[in-house]
């Protein structure tokens, strides 16, 4: 139904452009001399056809959305008294769908009670009229908008001016999306984990060094809810991730930038970078599969105990994941060290690599910090290596061969399965979610600070 | 200093200056073969990390290909499947009568297909087993293992539909058992003691017989990508459903976050003035742009499911929830667009009498279009790998059907992914995984490979 009525309307703008085009064109007369209008007869067309879809869209939106609630009040209204006070919620729902069962003709295989045939008599009235009334409200609004507009069109009508308002306005909505979305972030997660600090004192949630939420089906807050086990996973496993990609990517950076010839560094560079595009649950299965068993293997090898999904397997791939990431992003900062420096150092007698380390890293150096902070807000905030690979244990432990838990973890775990979205139990997945972010937007500013402030230096 | 004193108060001595100047040569040679050294050192260790970020890349493609290839071939049979009427007893197909409701006629066609399921579907494939092979017909009770328990259904679904099958003669390619595939696939250790393997040793050997004997046969797996998954009969799980809500939550992206962002791109670039509120907005673009993928997921989880009650599971809630994540790098990728298309050709339209919003749309959309296609592409690629927040928004449940629309449970791509990997079945699920795994990455590439073509194809370098 409403799809055919939203054809209905986009038939109708498409004719409400065509008879603004067609006006205009009449007033600008013979040999269609558009010099004579205000603006171009496509603005006019734009214009009626604006008039008329807008309201009668919004109409439409705004309909949609009341009129369940009006039908259900009316099915509700015949219910009596005593079978109204025994509903609840699922219930209620049951009795709706059946009722609009009868009402639509399809029926119900037992026999129907009598206020629910006067309920169904009466909703199937109202769904007639209903339908009647919203085709008729849009379409007349439609027509008025068309007509109304219609009726300004003269060769002095400033209808490009009012068309473009109208696009500046519409993209100026759009860019507010980016800021509704933060503005919900934050929100929603600041307001649940309000909800979770009922059950549980801050102080308790962000000191506490023990994590055992106990199951959601109690209840209750049963349990101990220490973020520290949590967040020192977390840390453990990005810094794990860090040792391997920062030499890693530093080293490629150097070598693309200072060594490799352009054609070998023209196909290493995009090899390489693919592996920033890999989905991260392919990291995770990679190390499920390959890295965890190899590092098992090789502890057995010499004789110690290596856990498949451990942090150190986790921090492993996170660490190749993040490779490309490092490295694109100091190659960058390297390839902006002006030549001078260079070629000052290189004058002096300096090796290639002793300009490297002594004058081009040290310029680059705050970039390249800022690069890794962006790499370690990824390394925090990465979800799929972890549970795949890191194992679940959320002990306070310094041993990266043991498994261990994290942040983003503990998230997916509280939040998947049967959980009441309303216990502690599922709450707390907000609170660690906020925790995150403010993490995460921590680090994100403070690279982005120094980015900014030292990338001026040689502009 | 008292040195340099001491040399000059004396007679020049050139024998001695010799020697110092020899001396001066042998220290710097010396340092300079250790600075060499360095270099060199410096170099290799240059050169390692492009070589083990290559060897990373060559690892994971290479480890995935070799555990997944091998799972797009599957043991099957083609057997000549007899509809024997004896067997298929069931009535007529019912039909609406006059004066029946619909709900009536719903409950009396249920009935029927109750009856239909009663029907031993089975003795029509352990038949059909024998019929090709009657050397079987020895071991009827464990034929009935060979093979996949959907099968069974897939010849009641047949006849459902086509009654007049009864009585006829089909040629039907029959998926083994899981157990069976991965036993004849050596993905078990075949010397296993019995208490360890999934299958009695009677049925191995039948196994093993029937696949010298040709009846059974390693065959191209199209079930992978028709089916959706299945948890009763894992041989024929496949991806058809989770493909179908990975494809649906393409489109709401596209037809969410490309429009928005290239708006909002094309409003902060173009026509914002420059106060606080503007500055706000951009330092919230690029902080969005790096939020862990996670906290999408939360958001989607609080606000479409908590609050605005949308459906569990659903492609719907989790597009919206991907566009939220695809608008700051749509954004960014078309504002960085924008900006290159140089301000000559703005300054030549606007000079020529075009208002601001021509200049935009007619000349400097035009330009930057290949920019913000590829943009697009390269976002709509990310959020189709993205797994997180699916999991958050309740798409990690089993679902067994191929959705219809965006409102129906659905898994995704990458969701399935992360379900398979988890699958007590492990030997047979391990290639499955890592199949999945490669039509996820076709699919990237394949979507990456059209961004690279189009800005190779339309780049404007000014």
């Amino acid at each position: 139904m409403n799809l055919l009525l939203i054809g209905v309307l986009l038939a109708l703008i498409a004719i409400a452009y065509q008879m603004g085009l067609s006006q205009s064109r009449n007033l600008a007369g013979k040999g269609n001399n558009s010099a004579k209008l205000h603006s171009r007869p496509g603005y006019y067309g734009a214009l009626v056809a604006l008039w008329c879809g807008i309201p009668a869209f919004l109409i439409l939106i705004v309909w949609n959305i009341v009129e369940p609630n009006v039908l259900n009040h009316v099915v509700l209204n015949h219910v009596p008294a005593q079978v109204a006070a025994t509903l609840d919620a699922a219930s209620t729902d049951v009795l709706i769908n059946r009722v609009e069962a009868i009402a639509s003709g399809f029926g119900v295989t037992d026999t129907p009670a009598a206020y629910e045939l006067a309920a169904a008599e009466q909703l199937a009235k109202f769904q007639s009229i209903g339908t009647f009334a919203k085709i008729a409200v849009v379409i007349c609004a439609a027509l008025a908008g068309l007509v109304a507009a219609k009726k300004r069109i003269a060769t002095q009508f400033r209808a490009r001016n009012q068309v473009e308002k109208t696009i500046n306005v519409a993209l100026a909505l759009c860019s507010g999306v980016a800021i509704l979305t933060t503005i919900g972030i934050v929100m929603s997660m600041f307001s649940e984990a309000m909800r979770f600090f009922h059950f549980v004192s801050p102080l308790d949630f962000f000191f506490g060094t023990e994590w055992n939420p106990g199951f959601s089906t109690s209840g209750s807050a049963d349990g101990s809810y220490g973020l520290l086990p949590l967040l020192w996973g977390t840390l453990m496993v990005s810094g794990i991730a860090l040792l391997v990609a920062v030499p890693v990517g530093l080293m490629i950076a150097i070598y693309l930038a200072e060594y490799a010839s352009s054609g070998f560094r023209s196909w290493a560079k995009p090899t390489i970078e693919v592996l920033a595009g890999i989905p991260t649950i392919v990291y995770g299965v990679f190390a499920l599969m390959i890295i965890g068993p190899f590092f098992k293997m090789l502890g057995e090898s010499v004789g110690l105990h290596i856990n498949a999904t451990s942090a150190l397997t986790a921090g492993f791939v996170m660490g190749i994941m993040i490779i490309p990431f490092v490295s694109s992003l100091s190659d960058d900062i390297i390839t902006q060290v002006p030549r001078a420096l260079r070629d000052g150092s290189l004058g002096l007698g300096a090796t290639k690599s002793e300009t490297i380390r002594q004058v081009v890293i040290p310029a680059a150096l705050p970039g390249i910090i800022g690069a890794f902070l962006l790499a370690a807000s990824r390394a925090i905030g990465e979800t799929m290596i972890v549970v795949l690979a890191a194992g679940n244990s959320p002990l306070l432990h310094a041993n990266p061969l043991e498994a261990i838990s994290t942040v983003t973890i503990t998230i997916v775990n509280q939040l998947t399965g049967d959980t009441d979205f309303a216990s502690p139990q599922a709450l707390v997945a907000f609170a660690l979610g906020l925790t995150l972010f403010v993490i995460t937007l921590g680090l994100n500013i403070v690279a982005l600070y120094i980015v900014r402030k030292y990338r001026e230096q040689y502009d | 200093m008292t040195t340099s004193n001491s040399t000059a108060d004396q007679v020049f001595d050139p024998q001695h200056a010799a020697e110092l100047r020899e001396k001066r040569k042998q220290t710097i040679s010396n340092s300079l073969a250790k600075r060499h050294r360095k270099e060199k050192t410096f170099r290799f260790f240059g050169f390692s990390a492009v070589i083990a970020g290559l060897f990373f890349v060559a690892l994971l493609f290479g480890s995935i290909l070799s555990k997944g290839l091998p799972a797009f071939w599957q043991s099957s049979m083609s057997l000549p499947v007899y509809f024997d009427p004896a067997i298929i007893t069931t009535g007529a197909k019912p039909v609406q009568r006059a004066g029946e409701s619909p709900a009536q006629f719903e409950e009396r066609f249920i009935a029927w297909q109750t009856e239909m399921g009663m029907v031993d579907w089975d003795a029509l494939i352990v038949n059909a087993m024998i019929a090709k092979d009657p050397a079987l017909a020895s071991k009827r009770d464990d034929l009935a293992s060979l093979y996949t328990s959907s099968e069974a259904y897939r010849l009641r679904d047949m006849v459902m539909k086509d009654p007049s099958l009864v009585g006829k003669k089909e040629d039907i390619k029959v998926l083994a058992d899981a157990n069976v595939d991965v036993w004849l696939a050596g993905n078990i250790d075949r010397s296993l003691p019995d208490e360890q393997q999934q299958l009695s040793p009677e049925v191995r050997q039948l196994a093993d017989e029937m696949k010298a004997s040709g009846v059974m046969e390693n065959t191209f797996n199209t079930n992978i990508f028709v089916s959706p998954d299945s948890r009763s009969s894992p041989a024929t799980s496949g991806l058809a459903g989770a493909f179908m809500g990975s494809l649906f939550m393409m489109l709401i992206v596209i037809i969410i976050s490309i429009p928005i962002g290239v708006a909002s791109a094309i409003y902060l670039e173009e026509f914002a003035p420059k106060n606080w509120i503007t500055d706000v907005i951009e330092v919230n673009i690029n902080n969005l742009a790096a939020v862990p993928s996670i906290v999408f997921g939360l958001l989607g989880a609080a606000i479409f499911i908590g609050w605005m009650h949308l459906p569990l599971s659903a492609p719907l809630v989790g597009g919206l929830v991907l566009s939220l994540m695809t608008l700051p790098t749509v954004i960014i990728t078309t504002r960085a667009s924008l900006k290159a298309v140089p301000p000559s050709i703005r300054q030549a339209a606007l000079g020529l009498g075009a208002s601001r919003v021509q200049t935009v749309f007619h000349h400097v959309l035009p330009l930057a279009l290949p920019g913000i296609l590829t943009g697009a592409i390269i976002g709509v690629a990310q959020a189709l790998g993205e797994t997180a927040p699916l999991l958050l928004i309740g798409m990690s449940a089993f679902v067994a059907s191929v959705p219809a629309t965006p409102f129906d449970q659905s898994s995704a791509l990458p969701v399935q992914i992360f379900l398979w990997q988890g699958n007590e079945l492990r030997n047979f699920f391990e290639g499955r995984t890592a199949a999945a795994i490669i039509v996820l990455l076709a699919m990237m590439i394949g979507l990456n490979s059209i961004a690279i073509w189009l800005r190779k194809k339309f780049e404007v370098r000014w």
